[in-house]
């Protein structure tokens, strides 16, 4: 398990590069690479820029024979008071193309996405090996 | 903060995007290729991501502007050297990139370059593959 602070852009490069590695290692296809790291991409970057900073947890998990990546995204920032909106294709609060979580949701096998107003926003993602 | 190099060929700007931007290098990019646009009354960009391993809603974006503001200026922008895997991931990502013009390889965009905007094609065949 490894655990990443996000606090500048710097530290959204590190992430992907860091996700990358443990997709490689894994073993997961070029293809499935790209949308995992891609996702990290968005998530981390949505961490720092509405949440002012936060945490990546990157973990590699197994279910019966098959193996995934984890990643777990937390802050303690604002939150989201509807999650239904922030998952809408092309809504964002700012200036963005929101297509950050929708996105990242399709690029993944398993997407959670918690958060407390006020509290802060816990998003999970997982991929499995074919 | 990493600074990309701009050449300048004959009439065309490129730009070969090594590694991995952080989001500061890729707005300075941006804001770098506009003047330079300007400065030298280039009639085409084109944008090499050949090396490129993942584009997310930010640099499918900064592509998306460039084209833009580009055409503004009056220059023809193409992205090129796509890789597969982008291709497929941006597709599911939501990103439609619309009107933004590709080629598979730094030379097919070259040659849709000198078919629309007369890029010299000479000088450009120095830059090779
Ligand atoms: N960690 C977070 N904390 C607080 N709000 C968030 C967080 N992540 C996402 N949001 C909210 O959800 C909205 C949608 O996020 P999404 O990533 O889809 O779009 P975006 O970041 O606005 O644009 P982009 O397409 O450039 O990512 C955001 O505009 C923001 O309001
Ligand atoms: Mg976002």
């Amino acid at each position: 398990m490894e655990q990443l602070s996000i606090t500048s852009n710097d530290d959204v490069v590190i992430v992907r590069q860091k996700v990358r590695a443990h997709a490689i290692d894994l073993g997961l296809s070029l293809v499935d690479q790209t949308k995992v790291v891609t996702a990290a991409s968005e998530l981390a970057r949505n961490t720092l820029v509405h949440a002012g900073g936060g945490q990546a947890c990157i973990e590699v998990v197994q279910n019966g024979m098959r193996r995934g990546l984890r990643l777990v995204f937390s802050d303690n920032g604002p939150g989201i008071s509807d999650l239904d909106l922030a998952l809408t294709d092309g809504w964002s609060s700012g200036g963005g193309l929101g297509l950050g979580l929708s996105g990242s949701r399709r690029l993944v096998d398993e997407f959670t996405l918690d958060s407390d107003p006020g509290r802060g926003t816990v998003v999970t993602v997982t991929k499995w090996t074919r | 903060m990493d600074r990309v190099p701009i050449l300048k060929i004959g009439d065309v700007l490129l730009v070969s995007i090594q590694g991995d931007l952080d989001d500061q290098s890729v707005l300075t990019l941006q804001e770098d290729l506009a003047e330079r646009v300007v400065a030298t009354g280039a009639v085409g960009v084109i944008i090499d991501i050949t090396a490129v391993e993942i584009v997310d809603s930010f640099v499918g974006r900064m592509l998306s502007t460039i084209a833009g503001m580009s055409r503004m200026l009056d220059a023809e922008t193409i992205v090129v050297g796509m890789r597969p895997a982008v291709a497929i991931t941006l597709v599911e990502l939501g990103l439609s990139l619309g009107g933004l013009r590709t080629a598979l390889d730094l030379e097919k965009g070259i040659a849709l370059l000198g078919r629309t905007a007369s890029a010299p094609l000479d000088d450009l065949s120095a830059v090779g593959q």
